[in-house]
């Protein structure tokens, strides 16, 4: 069975980000992996350990997929001490500001080359917040949509996967046959630490950078435009009052005064 | 005049308050057409559960597809819709169902996409607040039929009651959307409370309550409001997911937002910094939260809360 995982780098949620000609600065900004595709990566591997391992020579391969700059092999690094196997960047500046429309292009592109069975995402990336790409994957491979899952299920003999879907819409069981696109929500499990083991090995695993000619792709530019970006007024300082006593009288006043009761 | 589609959207069998905020929105630019996709033999009733909001024209496609939120089928159908009737853009609401729609939508038509839209003018331009509320981006489609989800509660909807006509369209599933299969499928629980992301007020309860939302529900259930909580609650079991308000939970915006025994992770705040009032009851003034209160009670929820509702009750009798 071959797994592959879409990750992305993204700014630190923490940290202060600004817009530079309608773009967000990634440079000036701290980077991480996106939280929620720990849980991708860590799904990965609890999949393949379930069945076999990854083992060099095993059955089972997990492999790193994220699109970004060359900064982004941190992130990877990141994937491949927690347990995956080998890694593909594509890196091209002419992927700078890539929508989710291009991203989705480009993963799909590598993903069918690679010819793999299970693809894990997070549900969101903390930077575009988008949720989108996931479902676009699944759009363009032709595979089952099996996303937002909090609970996973691979029967590789059988080639079917089960998840439990849960949204606003409420909770759903759905099935589908490899090829699939998951995407995994934060309850799904607790990512793994890396270990010094992990890390050490994650030195010598192989990650392919591709460009856009490599891949085999030309892009078009993005289909939105950012037109203005405006730093909205910080929140004025509001009240604060310790409760002696009277604190619930001193919050309802202010719900009265201000007209929200 | 031209075309603007909005994807109706039900909570159960209601239109939900979003599909008249979507038909405010598209009535800016032109004559608003709702497509409903329905289940078979349920799409007279869906059609007529569009009674509210400025739309002209209701299109019903019936399919056994749509049972369980098949949202590749849902995209499949859309383009197809798409494809006849020309839209100048195409509305959805901005949850995980509308926004996986809409991306599907987007690769299927060729189409710019814009998701968690605040608000969208009549000539398109679309309004979205990021780095958790902080910056206001405008931003414009360039490319094909633009695709736009539109967060719950950020258009004033025009509520003027709506008689469209209805047209129903026999529309097929394609097989290559028919790749995931649901066997089962449950709505989400709900109370006798507002919807999280529909309610006007809000109040959650965080660590702080212990897993005792008894004081919580009440002052909640005094304002008439929904009731939120924050992941440290919802992980220990004190109160359903559905509830989760965050960045992995739901995203709020309603006119009063009570954060109680809530600290204010940067994941927590990503779901209710938009929110037009914030009231905060915590014990610890250091406690992050208070940064964005307008009104903060530095103290203990289960003194404070339970004298806030006798308050509260006590002004409306
Ligand atoms: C990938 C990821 C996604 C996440 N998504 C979300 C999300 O969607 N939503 C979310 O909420 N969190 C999310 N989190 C978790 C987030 O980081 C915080 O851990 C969580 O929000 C903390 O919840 P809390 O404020 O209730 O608990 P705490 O941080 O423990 O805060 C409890 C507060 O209650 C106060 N308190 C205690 N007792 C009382 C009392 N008697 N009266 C008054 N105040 C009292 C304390 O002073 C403290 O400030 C996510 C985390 C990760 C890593
Ligand atoms: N540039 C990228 N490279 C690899 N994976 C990505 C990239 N962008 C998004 N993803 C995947 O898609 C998920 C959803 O992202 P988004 O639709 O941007 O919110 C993420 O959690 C990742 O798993």
């Amino acid at each position: 069975m071959k797994i592959a995982v879409c990750i992305k780098q993204v700014p630190d949620s923490w940290a202060e980000k600004k817009m530079v000609n309608g773009l967000l600065d990634r440079v000036n900004v701290d980077a991480v992996l996106n939280d929620l595709d720990e849980y991708a990566i860590e799904e990965a591997l609890r999949i393949v350990e379930a069945h076999d391992g990854n083992e060099e020579g095993g059955p089972n391969t997990v492999t790193v997929i994220s699109m970004g700059p060359e900064r982004a092999t941190e992130a990877i690094r990141k994937a491949l001490s927690m347990g995956a196997n080998d890694a593909i960047l594509i890196s091209d500046a002419k992927l700078a500001g890539a929508d989710a429309l291009t991203t989705s292009k480009v993963l799909a592109q590598v993903i069918s080359h690679g010819g793999f069975d299970v693809v894990i995402c997070g549900t969101e990336s903390t930077d575009a917040r988008m949720s989108v790409v996931p479902a676009m994957l699944a759009e363009r491979l032709e595979s089952a949509q099996l996303t937002f899952a909090s609970a996973v299920t691979v029967d590789p003999s059988t080639k079917k996967v089960s998840i439990t879907r849960v949204t606003e819409a409420g909770v759903d069981e759905i099935f589908g046959e490899f090829p699939v696109v998951i995407s995994v929500v934060e309850k799904i499990n607790e990512p793994r630490y890396p270990s010094f083991k992990g890390i050490m090995a994650a030195k010598k695993k192989v990650i392919e950078v591709k460009d856009l000619a490599a891949v085999g792709l030309e892009v078009e530019n993005s289909w939105s435009m950012v037109v203005d970006a405006v730093l909205r007024p910080a929140r004025a300082a509001g009240v604060r009052v310790t409760d002696d006593g009277s604190g619930a009288d001193q919050l309802v006043t202010y719900l009265v005064e201000k007209k929200l009761i | 005049m031209s075309t603007v589609l909005i994807l109706a959207d039900f909570v159960g069998k209601k239109a939900s308050k979003t599909t008249a905020e979507l038909a405010t929105a598209g009535a800016r630019i032109g004559e608003v057409s709702a497509v409903v996709l329905a289940p078979p033999g349920q799409g007279a009733e869906c059609a007529a559960a569009i009674n509210v909001g400025p739309i002209s024209h209701v299109i019903v496609i019936e399919s056994d597809s749509f049972a369980g939120n098949g949202v590749a089928a849902g995209a499949d159908i859309l383009a197809q819709v798409i494809s006849l009737k020309n839209p100048v853009a195409v509305l959805i609401a901005s949850h995980a169902f509308g926004k996986e729609i809409a991306g599907r939508t987007a690769v299927k038509t060729h189409s710019g996409i814009i998701t968690d839209a605040v608000d969208v003018a009549a000539d398109l331009s679309v309004t979205q607040l990021i780095f958790g509320g902080s910056t206001t981006v405008t931003s414009k489609i360039s490319h094909g039929t633009p695709i736009i989800t539109v967060r719950p509660k950020s258009i004033s909807p025009d509520l003027v009651p709506a008689s469209p006509t209805v047209e129903t369209l026999s529309l097929l599933v394609s097989q290559s959307s028919k790749k995931a299969t649901v066997t089962s499928s449950q709505p989400p629980v709900q109370g006798g409370r507002p919807e999280l992301t529909e309610a006007d007020i809000v109040v959650s309860g965080g660590r702080g309550t212990n897993g005792d939302f008894a004081a919580v529900e009440a002052f909640a259930d005094s304002l008439g409001a929904a009731v939120g909580a924050s992941r440290a609650a919802t992980d220990a079991g004190w109160y359903p997911h559905s509830h989760q308000v965050g960045q992995t939970g739901k995203t709020v915006s309603p006119q009063l937002y009570v954060a109680c025994g809530i600290s204010g992770a940067i994941q927590h705040r990503a779901g209710m910094q938009t929110s037009k009032a914030i009231v905060v009851i915590n014990k610890d003034p250091e406690a992050p939260i208070f940064e964005i209160a307008d009104f903060g009670v530095i103290g203990d929820l289960f003194a404070v809360l339970p004298k806030a509702t006798e308050g509260v009750n006590a002004r409306k009798a």
